[in-house]
């Protein structure tokens, strides 16, 4: 396989730009930062391919801590070595934390109001379509697969009927099915 | 809490590797380590209630910024309760980095030497690999996220507005906050 050109798309322009960006992603993320980071740094800014986005994600997803926060410590590092990693670290945590502590501090006050609950029942089912629009989007990716459309729709279905029908646990999922995937794809891929 | 918790500093050490030590067991976010926080700081060493245990995840859950901290109100919340804010703050900065050093410092040399070593078949092969099931996970979190509405023939209103919430994503470039935005403005109305 020939390298694929890594310049051929935007780049964080430095250290700030980074935190800036990622401060600015984590303070958009209601009920999980995915889908954002997907439509800011996929769609808007073009930092990373669809096809890029999907493989961090992978990584981030099967490595141990939080999946958004290794994703962004990913993408950081990869512009700017662990200064990058650290400064987007740094930009994912330090406004969310100042705004939840905020909260936690509030919450005495409003727990029991009626349109506050209200209020969040409502983003929460906002923050639900932004995720299942993100998985959408995420299926053109597999266009080009080697294992082909069909059988890439075939294992997409059977993970999410795993997890969110038959609910079974990450692991195991992730050692059955995520194993057969990659033993398939080394197959395809044979030099 | 009707009396100050007392915490010495062997109690904040220990806290800190409760968290050192759930880090690498956090495959698939911190939210799934949750139950074992639960049996250690409510059941076992009696440094928070129930209720406030619960707050802790429903509030971070409700604020912008990754789910993780919910980590960082637990370790408020111990040192709240023994009480003073210099104690609340280092609690929060004890759970924070005890739940995220190892597992930020596995991720990084793993994910250095993958990008080193992206020509790698093996690499290759599971970076590609893993796609589908990455995308099928996605679409199972949007789903269990949807799930919590609760019962679809009496609260269809949310399901509907997670729906449509999905195609504007979809088929349009609207920023994504306006509609969180509306998604807020509809319940506080009580209209969902």
């Amino acid at each position: 396989m020939n390298l694929p050109p890594p310049q051929d798309h935007p780049q964080p322009r430095s250290l700030s730009d980074l935190f800036i960006s990622f401060s600015l992603l984590a303070l958009q993320g209601f009920g999980g930062v995915l889908a954002v980071v997907q439509h800011e740094l996929v769609e808007r800014k073009r930092w990373l391919t669809r096809e890029e986005f999907i493989e961090d994600w992978a990584v981030a997803q099967i490595m141990p801590g939080p999946n958004v926060v290794n994703l962004s410590m990913m993408i950081g590092s990869r512009y700017f070595g662990l200064r990058g990693a650290l400064t987007a670290l740094a930009g994912m945590l330090t406004f969310p934390l100042v705004v939840v502590l905020c909260m936690a501090l509030a919450y005495s006050h409003f727990a029991d109001n009626p349109q506050v609950a209200g209020a969040l029942r409502g983003m929460g089912a906002v923050a639900a379509g932004l995720i299942i629009a993100t998985g959408i989007k995420l299926i053109s990716a597999l266009e080009r697969h080697p294992l082909g459309k069909p059988a890439c729709l075939l294992l997409a279905a059977l993970c999410f009927g795993a997890v969110a029908l038959l609910q079974w646990p990450l692991l195991y999922v992730l050692g059955g099915l995520g194993l057969l995937a990659c033993v398939l794809t080394w197959r395809k891929i044979r030099p | 809490m009707s009396t100050l918790l007392q915490m010495h500093p062997a109690d904040w050490l220990n806290l800190f590797v409760h968290y050192l030590s759930l880090s690498l067991l956090a495959v698939g976010g911190a939210i799934t380590t949750a139950p074992d926080m639960h049996r250690y700081l409510v059941d076992q060493q009696h440094w928070m209630t129930e209720s406030q245990f619960t707050a802790s995840i429903t509030l971070a859950q409700a604020a912008p910024g990754p789910n993780v901290l919910f980590i960082a109100l637990m370790g408020w919340q111990v040192g709240v309760n023994s009480g003073s804010l210099m104690n609340a703050l280092m609690g929060m900065a004890i759970t924070m980095t005890g739940i995220l050093l190892p597992s930020t410092t596995l991720t990084y040399i793993a994910s250095r030497w993958g990008h080193n070593n992206r020509d790698l078949r093996a690499v290759r092969a599971f970076k590609q690999g893993m796609a589908p099931v990455v995308v099928g996970l996605i679409l199972a979190t949007g789903w269990l996220m949807s799930r919590a509405h609760g019962d679809p023939a009496k609260d269809w209103p949310l399901w509907l507005l997670t729906a449509v919430t999905a195609i504007i994503v979809w088929k349009t470039r609207v920023h994504l906050l306006w509609l969180l935005a509306a998604g807020g403005f509809m319940g506080w109305m009580g209209w969902i």
